[in-house]
């Protein structure tokens, strides 16, 4: 087992990094990291679409997050896989196809965080503000978006180790990434199967853990802070149980 | 792309494909669902026991699992796991179908990890009074939790329970890994042989899609005829 770590260590963490292509761990963190960064205005723009007054935008949105969140995410990069390279004409490398089939579908679970969470706010608020005399954008703006992105962050931080643990499905396409290292290492050596496979699910989990456990922190802190608004933290959890139940 | 043959889809050697690859997955998530709901229910109880040992199992059992993600579940079961188990049994399991076998290990507990803390929360969600009270008329704590709590937190949980039937479905997916031969397994095969991508692409995401918006509206209809209700 030392001895596997020794010899691997360094193409598990980077792949074939100074001669090669970048890949392992170093490929899944950035991959993760890219996806959720470019995810982050697209699900912002469908969360405000999905609660817009206007239906040509809220129909179409809300059509492709039900679409999105019915299909599973292999789906999505099947499609990206073998559908990009015809629709622009040249061949899309690995890592291009599972960040756009990534952006995509964790922008339809974003739209619905977003949407929870300025539907958790009282009604009063938007009404306070448009009776001021604030248009509906900036009303948006100033006064519920940032209530609403405040209350959402513990749930971001968790949507970037859904984001991380998505990653791994680079696999199939052969993205070189932490999963894939794990088997070319695997085909390699051969014989221990179990202590590689187990290797992988243990930096998998030191990873998730860690982060998880930081948004748990996030949220207990967050909701000390937010006492005297005890009423909207109520509808926000009962929302939030809601959520999940549309696809 | 642009030439749809529908009758690729409609009968022949690649529709008895598809529909096979349908088969298993909805077999899977059955097979799956009826391990996990149990074994997702001790886990929960695990959780909220009195004693810190068990409590600590069961938190080392949900975060362990939920914090990998399901490809590599999937991997170590297939690849890993067998390894560790005597000849013998190792043999019969190579001779029948280890695929399906890996695949339902993997997600059986993939998805009891999350089913736990879903009837965890709404364990939690029936006030402490109830089970004090349940104590103070001399029963015990599994007496209590099986005659008081159960029965009201179930009810609760049964909608995040159907949802998370659909992250079971849609999980089945990733089955393709290990070549368990489900949908999405069989829509890359046709793929691959018939050179008809957007034919077979299309069977398996309109199946996925019809089993989940199905799913879905089963927790609508759950939701309208038993509204929860707050005490």
């Amino acid at each position: 087992m030392l001895e596997l770590i020794d010899t691997y260590w360094l193409y598990f963490l980077v792949g074939q990094y100074p001669k090669g292509p970048l890949g392992g761990l170093a490929l899944t963190v950035a991959l993760a990291a890219a996806g959720l960064l470019l995810a982050l205005p697209l699900g912002l723009l469908f969360g405000l679409a999905r609660v817009s007054p206007v239906r040509a935008l809220r129909w179409p949105v809300t059509a492709l997050v039900f679409v999105v969140r019915g299909t599973p995410l292999l789906m999505v990069v099947f499609w990206a896989y073998f559908f990009l390279p015809s629709l622009t004409g040249h061949k899309t490398d690995q890592f291009t196809t599972m960040l756009i089939a990534l952006v995509v579908f964790d922008a339809a679970y974003l739209a619905e965080i977003v949407r929870a969470g300025i539907q958790s706010l009282p009604r009063g608020q938007m009404e306070a503000s448009r009776s001021l005399g604030l248009s509906y954008l900036r009303s948006m703006r100033l006064v519920l978006l940032p209530q609403a992105l405040r209350a959402m962050l513990p749930s971001l931080v968790n949507q970037f180790v859904s984001t991380i643990k998505e990653t791994s499905l680079g696999y199939i396409i052969g993205l070189n990434e932490v999963a894939f290292i794990a088997s070319q290492i695997n085909t390699q050596v051969f014989t221990k199967p179990t202590q590689i496979y187990a290797t992988l699910g243990l930096t998998y989990f030191l990873m998730c853990f860690g982060l998880s456990r930081l948004a748990y922190a996030l949220e207990r802190r967050l909701s000390r802070r937010s006492r005297p608004s005890a009423i909207s933290e109520e509808s926000a959890s009962s929302s939030a149980a809601l959520a999940p139940v549309s696809p | 792309m642009l030439d749809f043959d529908f009758a690729v889809l409609l009968s022949g050697r690649y529709h008895d494909m598809l529909v096979a690859g349908l088969r298993l997955s909805l077999q899977l998530t059955a097979v799956t669902l009826v391990l996990a709901l149990p074994l997702g229910l001790l886990v929960a109880l695990l959780r909220l026991s009195p004693k810190a040992p068990l409590r600590a199992l069961g938190f080392g059992f949900v975060e362990s699992i939920r914090n990998v993600p399901l490809l590599a579940h999937m991997l170590f079961w297939y690849f890993g796991a067998p390894e560790l188990l005597p000849e013998a049994l190792k043999e019969r399991l190579y001779a029948g179908n280890i695929e399906a076998v890996s695949a339902v290990m993997a997600l059986t507990l993939y998805s009891a990890a999350y089913m736990a803390e879903d009837i965890r929360s709404g364990i939690r969600a029936i006030p402490g009074v109830q089970m004090e009270a349940g104590r103070a008329l001399g029963f015990g704590f599994l007496a209590t939790m099986r005659l008081v709590i159960l029965p009201q937190a179930l009810r609760v949980t049964v909608p995040p329970l159907i949802s998370q039937t659909l992250n079971l479905w849609k999980n089945t997916s990733v089955a393709t890994v290990i070549g368990a031969a489900e949908l999405m397994y069989q829509a890359g095969q046709v793929e691959s042989a018939s050179f008809r991508s957007f034919e077979s692409f299309a069977f398996a995401t309109s199946a996925y899609l019809g089993v989940s918006l199905l799913i879905t509206a089963l927790a609508a209809l759950y939701q309208r005829r038993f509204p929860v209700k707050t005490l």
